[in-house]
């Protein structure tokens, strides 16, 4: 086979690469040396290539100076330099190597907590080598993706198409059938895995370059996956999708596995984040900021606000808003946030986020710099700290400096902004639970955080709507690896942090949906396009349940329609009044509520945010409730989105500071979601904002 | 006469290694780490043997200072008798694995009585195996001679 011959020659190191498993490298990780001697005998005894350390740190250290060294990790949960799960979590993130928990407990919390943190498996001790033997699968799963590019088509499943054609496309469908059938990866690995064996190999021998998910890419990905639907995305139709030369179907593949994963955290997370939203929601400002702060670190070089909406995101506890994000809405927000809250994740949420804001390509191009800003902006808003809460705070620092920008970026790409707008609403839900945030958001408004902003703003939403979205950003946020996937949302939740600035203009109390409208309304010239596609993002990688499908159509449908509502309507009289920021982040907001409200349950959603209205109407954004309009012309999940927009807007009031600047991203975002939704709408959109203008700079 | 001398000595051997097994002083996990000695790996097993009741002796120790402590800290003690447990497990020592167990339930239920006396029973188990472990290192090491002297 070809890539026998390929790996033949990368052999090197590996050795056995074409002989995969033979010669994987494993790096093993335990701090009892008994155990650590044992495994790397046994491993040694299954021809794997082993290295030893029986340190935590040591093994990152190890780790990040060459990722390509090895293909797995094991590691035990209990180590006294770092947390196994925590180590687990970091090389998910940020090297994307299958990770093996080891533990003499048999405790299925503990399990659980393994594989909600990305752990391909969960081994007790003592370790047999039976087991060891079947460990090489997990590599394979994971690099499938990645590296089945070449030869392997003809290897690949069954289900590929293309005759070994090296591109994505032979790879895609071997790594369709990868992916989707994880479950039965035995038999899909047993035929692919010896022809994938080779390819896997390949990757594990050749050290196939590893695709990096930028910010760019990610938000690309999710832009496709929003199109798609998380449910019906398939490697294939999104590296079609996303049309980037040199990815392969297996990138993709694993790329989308790991966002599922991803958003599952998220809405596991989000649930945890809505109900501190909620707690937060009505809390004030103040409150807003002391939570936020914490993950925020780095946000708060955003804006000040923003970190508080970190926080008060955090401290939501969506709730309700999550319950519902829970679906692809809400994993996505949480993803963000979560993604923000962890440095690695940012990354990938500016990624994703950029890949949302695409409409706006210039605004991105800042995120993706910063991947952290991605996340600001959603983290900000939703909280993302909070979400992320028990992650780290920190982590988002990186995103802060996001600002803006980067942000935007979703707003930018919007198409994939969709995406990233619905996970932007995500965050905005658990910001917007606080009508505080907005104000925060307000205050920060003004630097180009808008990443930041929008989180402030969110926060302020996401109280009431957000609650759902930040939880969804949190999972984003814990998840860094989802990061990647979510940056698309992030950036989502930057928007409407921005949007909620905007709104001050809105006077209402979602502000933020005021700002989402606006957004929208430009978007959605642009959006037209994109269909909302923010759903989809986080609906497609979260492996949310069913409701995921949903909510991402929802929320995209929903996001864009609620983002041509709110704008509509609120800017019907406000737009012009708005500056353009105003005007923007509420349709930020809006498209951004909007999709959390879509994708955290469509249904569900979309009331719970009305309830959070309440929240809202403390921002007292100049939108009035958009959620009345939305609701009334849209279909019943616009309707929610809708709930949620007006929420937005109304707490987005339209925040002095709000450098409308921040916004833009989130107003691209929104507007292409507006515009999908608005094409049919309204008038609001193109005309009033000169979505152009805003989009870009104004928001921001 | 070395073969017979060897012959008695791997037959000793296979009797000490089985009695073990019955008395579940080891259990299966043992077989393993025989299994992974071989001509490139040639002590393997003591190696692995020695590393274990060094890092035994030395949770021992230490479990014993925080159980006589005013203050039990529960859970110092129960992450070092994990480390046992895990370590117990690896090797194959099944009745010292056991009795880790029992300690972290009773450590778990904060009842002293009741880890005081789990803990006996893992600093007995210990020495059980690794007497009995011991002997079988030195008939290894014995065979290993005669062998090479062949």
């Amino acid at each position: 086979m070809t890539m026998e011959e390929k790996m033949g020659g990368s052999g090197g190191e590996d050795g056995g690469k074409d002989r995969f498993p033979i010669g994987m490298r494993v790096l093993a990780v335990d701090d009892d040396p008994i155990c650590l001697k044992v495994l790397e005998n046994l491993l040694r005894k299954c021809q794997y290539h082993v290295t030893t350390t029986n340190q935590a740190i040591t093994a990152l250290k190890m780790l990040r100076e060459n990722r390509n060294r090895y293909d797995l990790v094991i590691s035990d949960v209990n180590m006294p330099d770092m947390d196994g799960f925590k180590l687990l979590e970091l090389v998910g993130l940020e090297m994307d190597l299958p990770v093996i928990m080891l533990s003499a407990h048999s405790d299925t919390k503990l399990v659980m907590k393994g594989i909600t943190h990305g752990a391909c498996d969960y081994l007790l001790k003592p370790v047999r080598i039976e087991e060891l033997k079947n460990i090489w699968q997990h590599v394979v799963r994971k690099k499938k993706p990645d590296s089945l590019d070449h030869s392997n088509s003809a290897n690949q499943d069954k289900a590929q198409g293309g005759p070994g054609e090296a591109g994505p496309t032979s790879t895609c469908s071997s790594d369709q059938k990868v992916n989707k059938k994880r479950k039965d990866q035995s038999e899909d690995e047993d035929e692919d895995g010896e022809d994938n064996g080779h390819e896997n190999e390949d990757p594990s021998a050749q050290k196939k370059p590893r695709v990096v998910w930028s910010v760019e890419l990610h938000r690309k990905f999710v832009s496709a996956v929003n199109q798609l639907g998380l449910d019906k995305a398939v490697p294939k139709k999104i590296l079609d999708l996303m049309n980037v030369e040199g990815l392969t179907r297996e990138n993709v593949a694993s790329h989308l596995q790991k966002y599922r994963l991803y958003l599952k955290r998220l809405s596991s997370v989000a649930t945890q984040q809505a109900n501190m939203v909620a707690a937060l929601g009505s809390k004030d400002p103040s409150y807003l900021r002391m939570g936020s702060l914490d993950g925020f670190g780095d946000f708060r070089t955003l804006t000040g606000p923003g970190r508080l909406s970190s926080a008060s995101l955090s401290s939501y506890q969506p709730g309700g808003m999550f319950g519902r994000l829970n679906s692809s809405a809400a994993l996505s927000l949480r993803g963000i946030s979560s993604g923000a809250i962890q440095p690695g994740h940012s990354q990938t949420l500016n990624s994703s986020i950029n890949g949302l804001g695409k409409i706006q390509p210039a605004v991105l191009p800042a995120n993706q710099n910063q991947n952290g800003t991605l996340f600001q902006g959603i983290p900000t808003s939703v909280g993302l700290d909070q979400l992320s809460q028990n992650n780290s705070s920190n982590p988002f620092g990186e995103f802060n400096h996001v600002n803006d920008p980067n942000v935007f970026g979703i707003g930018t790409n919007f198409p994939d902004a969709r995406v990233a707008v619905v996970s932007s609403s995500n965050t905005v839900p658990t910001v917007s639970g606080n009508p505080l945030l907005l104000q925060a958001n307000t205050q920060q408004t003004h630097s180009g955080a808008f990443g930041n902003q929008s989180t402030h703003g969110l926060t302020s939403l996401n109280q009431e709507s957000f609650d759902m979205h930040v939880r969804g950003s949190s999972n984003f946020l814990d998840r860094g690896r989802c990061s990647e996937n979510w940056q698309g949302a992030v950036q989502l939740s930057s928007f409407p942090s921005n949007s909620l600035s905007t709104s001050e203009a809105f006077n209402h109390e979602q502000l933020p949906t005021n700002n989402l409208r606006e957004c929208i309304s430009w978007p959605s010239s642009h959006l037209s396009n994109s269909p909302l596609d923010l759903t989809s993002p986080t609906a497609n990688s979260a492996s949310l349940e069913d409701p995921r499908r949903m909510s991402q159509v929802g929320l995209n449908n929903n996001a864009i329609q609620n983002i041509d509502y709110t704008t509509k309507q609120q800017w019907g009289d406000q737009r012009h009044d708005y500056n353009g920021n105003m005007n923007r982040s509420f349709c930020r907001v809006d498209s951004l509520v909007s999709s959390s409200r879509s994708v955290v349950d469509q249904g569900n959603v979309v009331n719970d945010k009305l309830n959070d209205v309440s929240l809202f109407s403390e921002i007292s954004g100049d939108c009035a409730f958009v959620l009345p309009h939305l609701e009334g012309e849209k279909s019943g999940l616009d309707t929610k989105l809708r709930s949620n927009e007006d929420i937005l807007f109304e707490q987005t009031k339209p925040q002095d500071g709000f450098s409308q600047n921040n916004f833009e991203p989130l107003e691209s975002i929104m507007m292409s979601m507006i515009k999908s939704e608005q094409n049919n709408e309204s008038p609001l959109m193109d005309g009033e904002f000169g979505f152009d203008a805003y989009s870009l700079g104004s928001c921001i | 006469m070395n073969h017979m001398a060897i012959a008695a000595l791997k037959t000793q051997r296979r009797n000490l290694v089985q009695s073990m097994f019955d008395e579940g002083v080891l259990d299966n996990q043992f077989n393993q780490l025989q299994d992974l000695q071989d001509s490139s790996n040639p002590n393997f097993v003591e190696e692995v043997i020695s590393l274990f009741c060094n890092d035994a002796e030395r949770i021992i120790t230490e479990l014993n200072r925080y159980l006589n402590d005013q203050n039990v800290d529960f859970s110092k003690l129960d992450s070092y008798v994990h480390q046992l447990k895990g370590s117990s497990s690896s090797i194959g020592a099944y009745r010292l694995k056991l009795a880790c167990v029992n300690l972290r339930q009773a450590s778990e239920e904060r009842n002293m009585e009741e880890c005081a006396g789990a803990f006996n029973s893992i600093r007995r188990e210990y020495y059980v195996v690794r007497s009995k472990l011991q002997v079988l290192i030195q008939l290894e090491r014995h065979i290993v001679n005669l062998e090479n002297q062949q």
